[in-house]
């Protein structure tokens, strides 16, 4: 038997000649990356990274956290201080990092199943917390890196590798509970969106608090092949018909149902204290001195 | 303000970081006491019987020194809170016991993986499962070898002693820097609520981070020293690293081949094994001309003093030899120790862990016995001797 051995991977095609925008923060020398065609992910990273050039922010004062499936690959293509943690874990390790150093603006980049499965007390706890953290979360709806099961945020009926029958767990409407664990800024936007959504990611970035995002993304390989939502082009369009652009919304009227419109935009823009204002405050009172 | 460092009280009020002087405080806090002295300023924890008199006096001494304490909602996330610090650029510390301790393993993989140095404390207790929580146990020795999957190196510490829980608390903080590798402390509930004298110093160093002597452009996080050990640089340094949990190489980006896992696995494993020498620490009592050794190790080795004291007494030449280095295994300290004596006792709470890596040690050369028990109790001195007498009659 012949040893079958990797073969060298060809070198990255960046255009000759042409410097993307966006190429100062991205590892070049990462890509291609290994997202599927029509993966809305590639939209996701592209609003984050203009949302950080429009507002000047230094890079180095940016560090990224993922945990694992196909939004966790985000940390790896950002050249950023980026960490690509254990499954679900992503917030405990952004809490950890921010508490370590304020300074930081720490961006969570995950997916519906890592942060709300697996990772899901995490997630309410930070935002019960409100650490000054922004989590932006790709819900495509399954598991799309280990091919396609159903997760949280399936809806009733919807079709994966695990519900071979049709799924028919309730799932979780995310703003809604992002809302109720005491998120201090709530949106959520389709791939379709990107102008919006990145503005959005501005406010957020911007905001002092516990800030929650949720992207609504196509996944053509997975889940819209086995709900035959066609291509990802189909699924924008899709997005174009149902989404409906209202701010200030009670999220607990926010579902998403397949077929039926659905509520994009702000649900949540507060202030209140962050869990660090509120630590330092707490020292001062006691020593009298700042932290 | 009171300032009287030598008062239980003075932990309330003071911004020390070293509450040096004579203290009478128990093996948990002495733990407490000794991360704060070697620069611990972030702890992260869940409550658990027996560790939460640590997590007590963290989040009281905590804030006085600029440090942050938080309770997290379960293990899982206080572990991963402790690994986020330490890349922010903190000493970072976690402590749990059995049931939490199984929880953190997937994230103390994570922080082999990822070269963290940090210290993760277990309080143990009788088990399995919820098992006996108040009460005494050492199961957790082989679950903090390889509890986390995958084949790794790790660097576990025992203390027999408050004062001794102050003082490899301090040394756990420069392995786990000098490493870069997560550091166990593997106490156990007697140890930790044990009071006694705790005499803190006056100086404590704090182990210093080894940071890039090179700038951004040009950095690979993950390409070692000349000890396999790389330099680390941590979030807003400026160089932009990538951290992954999965295999990678000296860029620090995934590398899916067989050759790059086993390259950095091996340097991995090499990094500490390479270097055991420099903290496998022990202590003999007794064993110059000792026939029988007795192998022990925190709660355990106290209790077989008295077995060895109670042995001299009737004419046996016993000895003691004390592990506090337990992983790795300090193998060659264990067969030149075969070498001198005729006979080996090994005692632990457990029906024998430690017991298989000294089997394994010696090589079957000397006779062996192993003076167990499930949890729940310390030995009695008797039961060692009676140990002691057994090893020596298959001896003869």
């Amino acid at each position: 038997m012949p040893v079958l051995r990797p073969q060298p991977k060809p070198e990255p095609e960046v255009v000759p000649g042409v410097r993307h925008p966006l190429e100062k923060y991205l590892r070049t020398d990462r890509l291609p990356h290994i997202w599927c065609s029509g993966c809305g992910l590639g939209i996701a990273l592209s609003s984050f990274l203009y949302a950080l050039e429009e507002l000047g922010i230094d890079p180095d004062s940016v560090a990224v956290v993922s945990g694992i499936g196909c939004a966790g690959r985000f940390a790896g293509y950002v050249r950023l201080d980026s960490y690509h943690t254990t499954h679900g874990r992503a917030i405990p390790f952004a809490t950890g990092l921010k508490l370590a150093k304020p300074e930081l603006n720490v961006v969570v980049f995950s997916g519906d199943g890592d942060l709300f499965a697996i990772g899901g007390n995490h997630f309410i706890h930070a935002a019960r917390r409100n650490i000054d953290i922004t989590v932006l979360c790709v819900n495509n709806f399954n598991y799309g890196m280990t091919g396609g099961q159903v997760g949280p945020t399936t809806p009733v009926d919807g079709r994966t590798t695990t519900t071979p029958y049709g799924n028919f767990e309730h799932p979780f409407n995310l703003v809604y509970l992002a809302a109720s664990a005491g998120a201090t800024y709530v949106a959520r936007w389709t791939t379709l969106h990107a102008r919006r959504l990145k503005e959005s990611i501005k406010e957020a970035l911007r905001h002092p608090g516990f800030n929650f995002i949720e992207i609504i993304s196509p996944c053509p390989t997975n889940f819209g092949r086995r709900n035959r939502l066609g291509e990802a082009l189909d699924e924008m369009r899709y997005y174009a018909e149902k989404a409906v652009i209202r701010h200030g919304v009670d999220p607990a009227e926010a579902e998403v149902v397949p077929g039926e419109e659905f509520i994009v935009g702000k649900f949540v823009d507060m202030e209140k204290p962050t869990y660090l204002e509120l630590y330092r405050r707490k020292v001062e009172e006691l020593f009298g001195r700042k932290r | 303000m009171a300032d009287n460092p030598t008062t239980r009280n003075a932990a309330r009020v003071t911004g020390r970081r070293i509450l040096s002087g004579v203290h009478f405080m128990n093996g948990d806090e002495a733990i407490a006491e000794g991360a704060i002295a070697a620069g611990c300023t972030f702890f992260a924890a869940y409550p658990i019987t027996p560790q939460s008199e640590i997590a007590e006096r963290m989040a009281r001494r905590l804030p006085q020194v600029e440090g942050v304490f938080i309770q997290m909602e379960d293990e899982l996330g206080a572990m991963a809170a402790v690994i986020g610090a330490a890349w922010g650029g903190v000493k970072a510390m976690t402590a749990t016991s059995g049931p939490g301790f199984s929880l953190m393993m997937e994230n103390i993989g994570l922080a082999v993986m990822t070269e963290t140095p940090c210290v993760v404390v277990d309080v143990q207790r009788g088990a399995p499962s919820t098992g006996l929580p108040t009460l005494v146990g050492q199961g957790d020795m082989m679950q903090a070898r390889w509890g986390s999957h995958g084949h790794y190196e790790i660097i576990a510490l025992s203390p027999a002693s408050p004062q001794e829980s102050f003082d490899l608390t301090v040394k756990a903080f420069a392995l786990s820097e000098r490493f870069r590798s997560p550091v166990l402390i593997m106490t156990d509930e007697v140890v930790g609520h044990m009071y006694e004298r705790v005499e803190i110093p006056e100086e404590v160093p704090i182990a210093p981070r080894r940071r890039p002597t090179v700038p951004p452009d040009g950095f690979l996080p993950y390409r070692p020293d000349e000890d396999l050990v790389p330099p680390m640089a941590c979030a807003g340094d400026g160089y932009r690293i990538h951290v992954t949990g999965l295999t990678h190489d000296e860029r620090g980006y995934p590398a899916m081949d067989a050759e790059a896992h086993d390259r950095l696995v091996r340097r991995l494993c090499e990094k500490i094994t390479r270097f055991r020498d420099e903290f496998t620490w022990y202590e003999e009592v007794m064993t110059d001309d000792a026939e029988v050794l007795v192998v022990s190790y925190g709660i355990s080795a106290r209790v077989s003093l008295g077995g060895v004291e109670l042995a001299r007494a009737k004419g046996i030449k016993a000895g003691l030899l004390r592990l506090i280095t337990i992983w790795p295994f300090p193998d060659e300290l264990i067969r030149r120790a075969a070498e001198r004596a005729g006979g080996i006792v090994v005692v632990e709470i457990n029906l024998g862990q430690i017991y298989r890596e000294v089997k394994r040690a010696t090589g079957g050369r000397v006779p062996l016995r192993g003076v167990f028990h499930a949890g729940g109790r310390i030995h009695t001195p008797e039961e060692v001797l009676a140990g002691i007498e057994e090893v020596l009659r298959c001896r003869s």
